[in-house]
């Protein structure tokens, strides 16, 4: 018997939850893009702890296809990062605001 | 709380903490390392700490991919991109545009962690069990996943394979080099047809960051002769990684 659900859900929240601080705080677009990742990974945790309670394989194939968007996700943002910063170098996230209101 | 950990046995109890420990740690040190190289093997701690606790919940496929896929390839292409940038200079911190940004960051945060573990406290999960087939032994999980995903999920995964060429096609088309115009010597990069966004045009180092104007005019240099050397065909060619 492992160990209970409600550890595992505060873990991934906890995870959570400093991807998200370190989003907010950071200014560098690869550490912040890196606090995406770890929020993402926060999440596939969720999902399993649910398949794993509810019994179902649906959350773990659910965690392949987050695992896919996040692989697209990764190479669409990193050559966006690129491109930036081929334009503007060492650009953090406040200086990329040419499209302001 | 403790009626929690009595229902485990002793080394799942123990494998949960210690990759619990693992995962936390990784996650402070992406978020406080100074250096992104730093940040982005913090990044594999805390992706390998999640597989442990993938295989302790019975998701022994999920475990390996997530080291092969993220760790493997994801942090490598982050790893790539810090390299191919150079971008080992510090942030400058002193300068805060947002005044007490920070502090409103980490109260909301706290806030939303208390939150969701009052919400991860409460009786969950409960529902109609086995929907879309049960979990399985630790031994056929790989096989109970492709029956799922090829049977159940068959359309999601088509979308996915072209998710992903769309994303291929995306990266080259973003990493391109721009294409230099005829017999223009003055701007190292003058405007590309077809670039994602008009972020400065015309002003290729930073206004605001007189620290850092002789690496990004290092930088700019060596991007022209880089451009320079090669032919303009092939320059326009090139893609990133």
């Amino acid at each position: 018997m492992s160990v209970g659900t409600s550890w595992y859900l505060t873990l991934a929240a906890i995870l959570f939850t400093i991807g998200a601080i370190g989003l907010l705080v950071r200014r560098n677009v690869l550490v912040m893009f890196m606090c995406v990742e770890l929020m993402l990974n926060a999440a596939t945790l969720t999902f399993v702890t649910f398949a794993r309670g509810l019994d179902d394989i649906a959350g773990q194939t659910a965690v392949f296809f987050v695992l896919v968007v996040a692989a697209a996700e990764v190479v669409v943002g990193l050559g966006i990062i690129v491109s930036i910063y081929r334009r503007r170098p060492g650009a953090t996230a406040d200086d990329i605001h040419g499209l302001k209101g | 709380m403790t009626n929690l950990l009595a229902a485990a046995t002793i080394p799942d109890a123990i494998t949960f903490a210690i990759a619990a420990v693992i995962c936390v740690v990784g996650a402070f040190g992406v978020v406080l390392a100074r250096n992104p190289v730093h940040s982005a093997l913090m990044l594999v701690m805390t992706l390998f700490g999640v597989a442990v606790l993938f295989v302790e919940e019975n998701a022994q496929f999920l475990a390996a991919v997530q080291v092969i896929v993220y760790a493997g390839a994801i942090v490598v292409l982050f790893l790539f991109v810090i390299m191919l940038l150079g971008v080992d200079r510090h942030e400058a911190i002193e300068r805060d545009p947002l005044p007490g940004q920070r502090l409103i960051a980490v109260c909301l945060g706290i806030l939303g962690l208390v939150e969701l573990i009052l919400l991860a406290r409460g009786k969950w999960p409960h529902g109609p069990r086995s929907v879309s087939g049960p979990l399985g032994t630790p031994a056929d999980n790989v096989s109970r996943i492709g029956k799922s995903v090829f049977t159940t999920y068959l359309l999601a995964f088509e979308v996915t394979s072209a998710l992903l060429v769309i994303a291929v096609v995306g990266a080259v088309v973003l990493a391109r080099r721009p294409r230099r115009a005829a017999g223009d010597d003055g701007a190292p990069f003058v405007e590309p047809d077809d670039s994602i966004g008009d972020l400065d045009a015309g002003e290729p180092e930073p206004l605001d960051q007189p620290a850092e104007d002789t690496e990004a005019g290092a930088a700019v240099e060596f991007a022209d002769a880089d451009a320079e050397a090669a032919p303009t065909g092939r320059a326009a060619g090139r893609t990133g990684p």
